[in-house]
């Protein structure tokens, strides 16, 4: 137990050392900054493990959380670019003349960035604690989560002269003193993403090794016999919840600074689901697992989507197929998919050893699935 | 007054539109507790069968013939993700509904492929071109063709279910599986011919939705959480709670939408809907349970 451990710290410092200072020296100012990107997709990755992975609560609607982290940080950008007294670019275009009173209070970074990560938590509590409450869950869990996207979405859209309508908030340009066009700063942008990713981590795995993430692993695995022994499983789920909200909200208050753009087509109903299949991918369960898959899936988005456009969404397709039926563990479990597998196909062909079972790796996933 | 009277009609519409998609989702998922997210997609296969055969048979009876068509089609769709993929995962409800959005995502870059990317239209037949007037109000005539082609499903449904022995072996397996199964009933062949019907009702909902708009591959999309939303308010496997959320959903978005801006009305309706389930959460109609989950 004890070597593990010290392999582990030691990876995630390695993993860090590279971040740090091997990424930006091997890296294009370009390339860099679309790491800073998956980074972001990381943190927000990391978050829907949380109440996907280990509490077996499957939210589609998370685009809205990273949206309102995202639009609370532009909001915040925008003013700041605009000058003071001044409007931003797209409500002049549309005809606004006075800044609107929700915009008013995001003029301050004291209350423009905490409000990125609060905001999100507080509209995920709210849900939560009204639909937990009521022992919806499960499939219906996730649809209501769905249709809150697109509700969220049709909303930003519509609503032109407040938010931007379907172009959403562009052409930012400093953050609390850094230029954000100006490669330097840039870097120290990456390093700010990498350093929180970092912390981010370690919260998210203190969290799942104490108390309260094995009463969130029992809740995903039989909520009514949680119940029964006296804890309240609404609050667990809604309190795991809006964790993972915050941390989509804060990915999204990254993103805007390091990409540059918020607007609804980031957040809608599809990108959503996407987010679900970075965490499915990496691994679920598995918090180095979520925050890889969104990496790599990512990576492999700019790379086949830039060469093969129309190739990719069937890439993609086939990639919610595959990994659902034949690696439900993701890349963090491949070892013990393919040695399960081995062991199933060889306890098909072996006529002596029949009874031994075919102990394939996808049985505890299915055994979890099966009570929740 | 005429005005309302014109909104409660396009809410109507709207809510048949929504009842012929969502019961079939409401069996599958209250059957086979499956979430199908390809269930969009399979509206849209409806809605291209009008599409190709509306060449070679013109304007006039390529509707009617499409209807048993795109049942068939769409069915046919639906009977092969069953068999090949679906029944695989049985028992894992949220793996299935990643698995099927993964096919929706493949099903509708096929379409692209194959039709084009931008919309096509299909032109209405000239018998459903135009409107009548009904207590002083123009109403097209496509919008009451689309309320008569769901109350025609909902009663050959309603007889299929409670007339004939395959609907009757249907509604055992939704009620209590391992039951029905020890009474000899063949529940997978249950499951297929479950699975065939819904997503062939899906697909003669894309026949109706060719109607009222131009139909592109993303066409499903615009519809399925709205279906999905049906099936949570209406509860599971019941056709009474379907009809009856499917109406209120389409007149609660008409006239929200009439009242305000349509961009606030998405918002307010699933306010209404996280209401509702304050008071019911489990839907307009409850089938009982001992059983815990």
């Amino acid at each position: 137990m004890k070597a593990k451990s010290l392999r582990s710290h030691t990876l995630f410092v390695l993993v860090g050392l590279l971040l740090v200072f091997g990424a930006p020296s091997l890296l294009s100012d370009f390339r860099l900054s679309l790491l800073a990107k998956y980074l972001c997709f990381a943190i927000l990755a990391i978050g829907v493990d949380l109440s996907w992975g280990y509490g077996g609560m499957l939210a589609l609607g998370q685009g809205v959380f990273f949206g309102l982290g995202g639009y609370c940080m532009g909001m915040y950008l925008k003013l700041k670019s605009a000058g003071p007294g001044q409007l931003p670019d797209f409500m002049t275009w549309s005809g606004v003349d006075k800044l609107p009173a929700l915009w008013k209070p995001f003029r301050y970074a004291w209350f423009a960035l905490p409000m990125a990560v609060l905001l999100p938590a507080f509209v995920a509590w709210m849900l939560g604690s009204l639909i937990f409450r009521q022992r919806v869950r499960g499939a219906y869990f996730a649809i209501l989560t769905q249709a809150l996207a697109v509700a969220f979405v049709t909303l930003l859209v519509g609503q032109q002269g407040l938010t931007g309508g379907t172009n959403g908030l562009t052409n930012v340009r400093d953050l609390l003193g850094l230029n954000l066009r100006d490669s330097g700063d840039r870097h120290v942008l990456y390093l700010i993403v990498v350093g929180v990713l970092g912390v981010v981590f370690i919260i998210a795995r203190q969290l799942v090794r104490s108390r309260y993430g094995r009463l969130l692993v029992a809740v995903r695995d039989g909520e009514d016999r949680v119940r029964f022994l006296g804890y309240d499983p609404a609050k667990v789920k809604t309190s795991a919840f809006a964790i993972s909200a915050g941390m989509a909200g804060l990915a999204g208050a990254l993103f805007v600074p390091v990409v540059g753009i918020i607007s609804p087509a980031l957040l809608g109903v599809v990108p959503s689901i996407e987010m679900v299949i970075w965490v499915a991918v990496g691994g679920r369960a598995t918090i180095y697992g979520a925050a890889l898959g969104a990496v790599v899936v990512n990576w492999a988005k700019t790379n086949l989507s830039e060469r093969y456009p129309s190739g990719w969404l069937y890439f993609q397709g086939a990639l919610f197929v595959i990994v659902m039926m034949f690696a439900p563990r993701g890349l963090a479990g491949i070892r013990s998919t393919v040695s399960g597998t081995v062991a199933h196909l060889r306890a098909r062909f072996d006529w002596r050893d029949r009874s031994s079972g075919a102990g394939s790796s996808t049985d505890v996933i299915d055994r979890a699935e099966a009570v929740a | 007054m005429s005005s309302y009277f014109s909104q409660f009609f396009t809410g109507i519409s709207l809510g048949a539109v929504l009842l012929l998609i969502a019961m079939g989702l409401t069996f599958t998922f209250g059957q086979m507790n499956v979430i199908n997210m390809a269930h969009g997609e399979l509206i849209m296969a409806g809605a291209y069968t009008v599409f190709m055969l509306q060449g070679p048979l013109g304007e006039t009876g390529s509707l009617l013939i499409a209807l048993p068509v795109a049942f068939v089609t769409a069915g046919a769709i639906g009977l092969v993700l069953e068999v090949v993929l679906i029944r695989r995962l049985y028992g894992r409800p949220l793996d299935t509904l990643l698995v099927t959005w993964g096919i929706s995502l493949m099903l509708q870059q096929l379409a692209r492929d194959l039709f084009g990317a931008p919309n096509v239209q299909v032109n209405a037949p000239d018998w459903l071109r135009g409107g009548v007037e009904v207590f002083g109000t123009v109403v097209a005539k496509s919008r009451l063709f689309t309320i008569a082609l769901a109350i025609a499903c909902l009663a050959m449904i309603w007889f299929f279910l409670n007339r004939l022995a395959q609907g009757r072996r249907m509604r055992a397996v939704m009620q209590n599986r391992p039951l029905a199964a020890c009474a000899g009933i063949p529940t997978d062949q249950v499951d297929r011919l479950t699975f065939f019907i819904g997503s062939g009702l899906a697909g003669v909902a894309g026949v109706a939705l060719t109607l009222l708009g131009s139909i592109g591959p993303t066409l499903g999309t615009n519809y399925i959480v709205d279906a999905f939303l049906v099936v949570v308010v209406g509860g599971l496997g019941h056709l009474r709670g379907a009809v009856i959320a499917a109406l209120a959903l389409g007149l609660m978005n008409s006239f929200v939408e009439y009242w305000t801006s349509g961009s606030i009305a998405k918002v307010v309706v699933f306010v209404g809907i996280v209401a509702f389930l304050q008071v019911r959460p489990q839907g307009i109609v409850v089938l009982r349970t001992r059983g815990l989950t």
